[in-house]
């Protein structure tokens, strides 16, 4: 039921990758309006600070996520070998965009040697900045790859899709129901 | 030809206590600085400082009004000592340093005040956007340093409106104006 097997996905993975989907879209969200905000507006000091706070949580749900995924059997892919490499490749850019991203924010809010709070439960201590004026190439950075992601998980999706009514295999459903008794192989 | 070369040798030793001399700011020791306060809702005063710029001015002591000084500034090394707050200085919203990555302050006279005060009026550049304005200066010593060299220090201060630098003020009334604090020293070249 948690873990995964061969044949399919457990809920620890179906629940992590639904969490992080939404989650990277409500930053990408809060990343979006926090841009347009201006001194006055009520919410210029909590969208920020949302925005902080859920990334670095998402950051350490990734991380989670990576050394379950390492350490537990996946389900064969289907299709073509070929493609299966294509899959692999394209998620591997995923997992890399979200480091990067993760890495260019914490850079631009400790690029003064500060924490950042994340809510009132504990903060990621600063090391400063190993660059001049690195909040401003790590927030281009961070803008960019953001928008890049964004596009990724629409051809993520579509291709979930195209495996789900055009391939008509369980790429798409094992992602939705977890597998019966994880001890199968 | 004994009182002309004795009159000679007088000015030669008395020379080098008046010169109109160029004199090279002292960045690379770091003796120069420009600081600035601005109010932060009214309720207190944030301060910063530019931390790059360079310089050379001219001055006597016999002829004050001759002075002269030019600045450039890099408006990018604007430092608050909060990496988000001098991002966001950076941007559009403010200093807008990808369009405008220059300021300067250039002299076009300089007025003596009486002792050692004097009025520096000049074009500021900042924003694209050349402005005359006027700085409050005083002379705040001369002479010999302990290695080698001769220095002069000035302080001013002026103020100015950012709006008059095409800057939209979305800080709120009490921060339409930014106030300068300028110490310069510089080694006669």
């Amino acid at each position: 039921m948690l873990k995964n097997n061969s044949q399919g996905y457990g809920l620890v993975s179906i629940i992590i990758h639904w969490l992080s989907a939404i989650t990277v879209f409500t930053l990408f969200g809060l990343g979006l309006y926090l841009s347009e905000l201006s001194y006055y507006d009520e919410l210029y000091r909590v969208i920020p600070h949302w925005h902080k706070s859920l990334g670095v949580l998402l950051a350490l749900a990734v991380i989670f996520r990576i050394v379950w995924m390492v350490s537990h059997p996946s389900p064969k892919p289907h299709g073509s070998p070929a493609m299966a490499n294509v899959a692999k490749a394209a998620h591997g850019v995923l997992y890399l965009a979200l480091f990067s991203l993760f890495i260019t924010g914490y850079l631009i809010s400790t690029a003064d040697g500060r924490a950042i709070d994340v809510f009132d439960w504990f903060s990621v201590p600063g090391f400063g900045s190993f660059i001049e004026n690195q909040e401003d190439l790590a927030g281009q950075i961070h803008e960019l790859i953001a928008y890049i992601i964004m596009g990724l998980a629409a051809l993520h999706a579509l291709a979930a899709l195209k495996h789900h009514f055009l391939d008509r295999d369980n790429t798409l459903s094992r992602m939705l129901k977890p597998v019966r008794h994880s001890n199968e192989n | 030809m004994k009182k002309l070369l004795s009159a000679l040798l007088f000015t030669a030793f008395l020379s080098p206590l008046a010169q109109a001399a160029d004199y090279q700011v002292d960045v690379k020791g770091a003796h120069a600085f420009i600081n600035f306060k601005i109010s932060h809702l009214g309720y207190s005063w944030l301060t910063g400082r530019f931390n790059e710029f360079d310089g050379e001015f001219t001055f006597d002591d016999q002829n004050p009004n001759g002075a002269k000084i030019m600045l450039d500034i890099d408006p990018a090394s604007v430092d608050t000592n909060h990496a988000e707050r001098d991002k966001h200085i950076r941007s559009k919203d403010f200093l807008n340093v990808k369009k405008f990555p220059k300021a300067k302050f250039e002299s076009t006279h300089i007025t003596h005040e009486g002792d050692d005060k004097f009025k520096v009026i000049g074009n500021l550049t900042m924003h694209g956007v050349t402005k005359k304005i006027i700085i409050d200066a005083n002379k705040v010593g001369e002479g010999k340093d302990p290695w080698g060299g001769y220095r002069a220090g000035f302080a001013g201060t002026t103020k100015i409106k950012m709006e008059d630098f095409g800057i939209k003020n979305v800080l709120g009334p009490a921060s339409a104006e930014i106030q300068f604090d300028l110490h310069i020293e510089g080694i006669r070249k």
